[in-house]
């Protein structure tokens, strides 16, 4: 990685801090950057453990436990800062702000993937039915009683979803992108009559499940942050090790053959890494539109197609544009779903770039 | 080296190539010809690796392809695509350290890369271009690019697929010598060439496909006859020799169209078989002659059944060959002088001055056409007056106009 890279990735770094701190100052309370940056450094946890704790839970009427991984953490700093500030900041918009940045992180990550992986400017991080998975556990968990979490429903869905379209488009053991492409675009079509009938069941709950489906980080606490985080910083991790191979899959996949990819494996782990990203964070916010669309286009635009340089700068920038976007979202009179924002802030800008003629390819 | 030995491959249910064998040597280029769909490509690919074949084997300095993992087998076989597409951005530099894919690990690093990627640009000048984008190149500077990703590849075997497709005649010329350099340096090339005498000029040996299978294989002037051309390719050509280069010249002809006009070609030779084989392709009822025995015409002129009188060798046009090649002007509409031979007998001037309508087609400058004197070329300079000049490429309109503005041309018999 050339100089030029490390440059603008410590560039990007720096813009999430400054967006994750300004974001923590605004709200009903207005809390100032010293006293928010303080706040945000004692909050920051080394893991020093991890525990198991059993969970109780039930399923279809049987009651089990489940074994829950629990870290224990240690704080190494300890800045003295007004307790009602501590708490607003540590407590409600900390989690709130940094879930924001992890999702942010995923998607667009995961579109980036998916652009290169398809070659195809369309895609997204739902592209193989991931987020209409997503939603479909998600409603189902708020329309009926199941014992399962909403997240725990949400992601399940999201990968069985993601399984099925890769089942349905692989055939004596290859995957046609074509095929896979025009599955997922079927089975997200079967989905959303799916979602649309739990729907119209829905009766007293129609409010919360559409609130869902728009996508939105209220409430979001640190639990949820612990469950995303490592998922998606992992995967993106594994996935930047091979983003070499999905410049070289860009060329067709009869070159990168011969350029010695194994294309089937390197399709199929490109394509589970995405979904589980993509599943992480959809799992916990709803499916929030437009990041990983819009995103990776404008960073191809400033870096380039080398996804061993625009995976990590599109991952930092979409943390960034999400916690902005959040901010916006919550700080108007009524909250509104982030969902809503992404989209009207992003499809706009996005359709500038395209009428200046700058984003027509991957 | 590269053996393919008794391959059978299917694709789904159709057969696509049958018992075919082959070898390509360390330091030879074998070219691969033959028409749409006869399985080129999928010959190329299951020599690189991406088709195992149903039957047979392909080996690649001794190692089975098909037991050899992707990155394994194209450490022994670089692959030059046909032009690849142009909607990426990757600049040339990158997508030439793309060949070195196979040699670098996933989280090491490539130590000889960047040194291997340098002289592949550096000997396919592409070194000049390299931050520029690859979808701005021309398709001639991007076809180099794409063989100096095979060379930074460092494989000893290379695979090309219609390298010069897209190629304007100067670029793909240069492709193909820039190929030629990595054969002479020891590597082995199979390559599908679909122009047949660039696959001539440049293969040490041809081996020709139909349906498949394997019909003829050898030197290029053994493999590309017009009978193996007629069955493999089913047209109708004309193979000659190109005085430049001396490999074998195909000319394709289409079928003859309705037979209206009649046309006698003095004059032999490259250029007279191309006048001949261009107006029978343009439909005339063309006669010719006369020509020595041997002479290049004459191999058009079979084929395509154009009677055509022949002396012997060496022997000076004795006078039937002359009274019936009279006979033959005479009931011509047009005479065509091909790239005419100036001799010291003057006989086919003398024939040459009872032409009615003439057209001249001149390919070589006269002073070397001139073997006889003053006097003969005074004559030829004189029936070039009147006549019509013409290129070769355009001898048939040429004609045809000529007989069109009959009026205008008083029949000047026995001047």
């Amino acid at each position: 990685m050339s100089s030029r890279h490390w440059l603008v990735l410590s560039l990007l770094s720096a813009i999430l801090l400054a967006t994750v701190l300004t974001s923590a100052t605004i709200g009903p309370v207005s809390i100032d950057l010293p006293t928010v940056a303080k706040a945000a450094t004692n909050a920051v946890g080394v893991p020093v453990g991890l525990a198991l704790e059993s969970e109780h839970t039930g399923l279809f009427g049987v009651e089990f436990s489940l074994p829950v991984p629990s870290a224990e953490y240690r704080y190494p700093f300890a800045f003295d800062v007004p307790e009602t500030s501590e708490t607003i900041v540590r407590q409600i918009r900390l989690p709130r702000i940094v879930l924001g940045a992890v999702v942010g992180f995923a998607l667009a990550a995961a579109g980036t993937v998916m652009q290169g992986f398809f070659r195809n400017p369309l895609a997204d991080p739902s592209i193989i039915g991931v987020s209409s998975g997503a939603a479909v556990g998600a409603v189902a968990a708020i329309v009926f009683t199941v014992a399962l979490p909403l997240p725990v429903m949400a992601f399940a869905g999201a990968l069985l979803a993601a399984f099925g379209v890769y089942a349905i488009a692989t055939q004596n053991g290859e995957t046609p992108v074509a095929t896979l492409l025009l599955a997922g675009v079927a089975v997200q079509t079967f989905l959303g009559a799916v979602i649309s009938y739990m729907l119209v069941q829905s009766g007293e709950s129609l409010r919360e499940a559409v609130f869902w489906l728009m996508g939105h980080l209220h409430n979001s606490t640190w639990a949820e942050v612990e469950a995303t985080l490592p998922v998606a910083v992992l995967a993106v991790g594994v996935l930047y090790a091979y983003a070499h191979d999905l410049n070289v899959l860009l060329m067709g996949e009869a070159d990168a053959h011969a350029l010695g990819i194994e294309v089937e494996r390197t399709k199929r782990i490109l394509l589970a890494l995405a979904s589980v990203v993509t599943a992480a964070a959809v799992a916990v916010t709803g499916v929030i539109g437009f990041v990983g669309l819009v995103v990776p286009h404008v960073m191809r635009l400033l870096v380039g197609p080398d996804h061993r340089i625009l995976l990590p700068t599109s991952a930092l920038a979409g943390a960034s544009f999400l916690v902005a976007a959040d901010t916006l979202a919550r700080s108007g009179a009524v909250e509104v779903p982030v969902g809503i924002v992404t989209a009207a802030i992003g499809a706009p800008f996005f359709l500038y770039l395209l009428r200046r003629r700058e984003v027509h390819t991957v | 080296m590269i053996e393919v030995e008794s391959v059978d491959v299917s694709l789904g249910d159709t057969e696509i190539l049958r018992d075919v064998s082959l070898r390509v040597p360390a330091g030879e280029f074998v070219g691969l010809v033959g028409p749409n769909g006869a399985g080129k490509t999928t010959l190329l690919r299951t020599v690189n690796g991406a088709i195992d074949p149903d039957a047979g084997r392909v080996l690649v300095d001794g190692d089975r392809m098909d037991d050899l993992s992707s990155r394994a087998g194209s450490r022994r076989v670089a692959t030059v695509p046909q032009d690849t597409g142009t909607r990426f951005a990757f600049s040339v530099a990158d997508v030439v350290a793309m060949g070195r894919t196979p040699h670098r690990s996933r989280f090491g690093s490539d130590d000889d890369g960047d040194d291997a990627v340098e002289r592949a640009l550096e000997r396919t000048s592409t070194a000049s271009f390299r931050d520029r984008r690859i979808s701005t190149l021309s398709g001639g500077e991007r076809q180099r690019v794409f063989v100096a990703r095979a060379i930074a590849q460092e494989a000893p075997a290379l695979v090309l697929d219609e390298p010069t497709a897209s190629l304007d005649v100067n670029h793909a010329t240069r492709t193909l010598s820039l190929v030629r350099e990595l054969v002479e340096s020891g590597r082995a090339v199979l390559g599908a060439i679909h122009d047949l005498e660039a696959a001539a000029r440049f293969c040490d040996r041809l081996v020709m496909l139909a349906d498949g299978e394997v019909v003829a294989s050898g030197e290029p002037a053994d493999v590309l006859t017009a009978d193996a051309l007629a069955t493999s390719f089913d047209m109708e050509s004309v193979v000659t020799r190109n005085p430049v280069t001396g490999t074998p010249t195909v000319t394709p002809l289409s079928d003859t169209g309705e037979e209206e006009r009649s046309v006698h070609v003095l004059g032999g030779g490259c250029v007279g078989a191309a006048v001949v084989a261009r107006l029978h392709a343009a439909g005339f009822a063309v006669t010719a002659g006369p020509v020595p025995a041997g002479d290049e015409l004459l191999g058009v002129s079979e084929r395509l059944d154009v009677p055509t009188e022949t002396v012997p060798p060496m022997s000076a046009l004795d006078g039937s060959a002359l009274a019936a090649a009279g006979e033959r002007i005479d009931d011509a509409d047009v005479t065509v002088l091909a790239d005419l031979t100036l001799t010291p007998d003057g006989g086919l001037l003398d024939l040459a001055a009872e032409a009615g309508r003439t057209v001249v087609v001149e390919e070589r400058s006269l002073d070397e056409r001139d073997r006889a004197g003053r006097d003969q070329r005074r004559r030829y300079e004189r029936l070039r007056e009147r006549a019509t000049t013409s290129g070769l490429d355009d001898v048939a309109a040429t004609v045809r106009s000529v007989e069109a503005d009959a009026g205008r041309h008083v029949s000047r018999r026995g001047i």
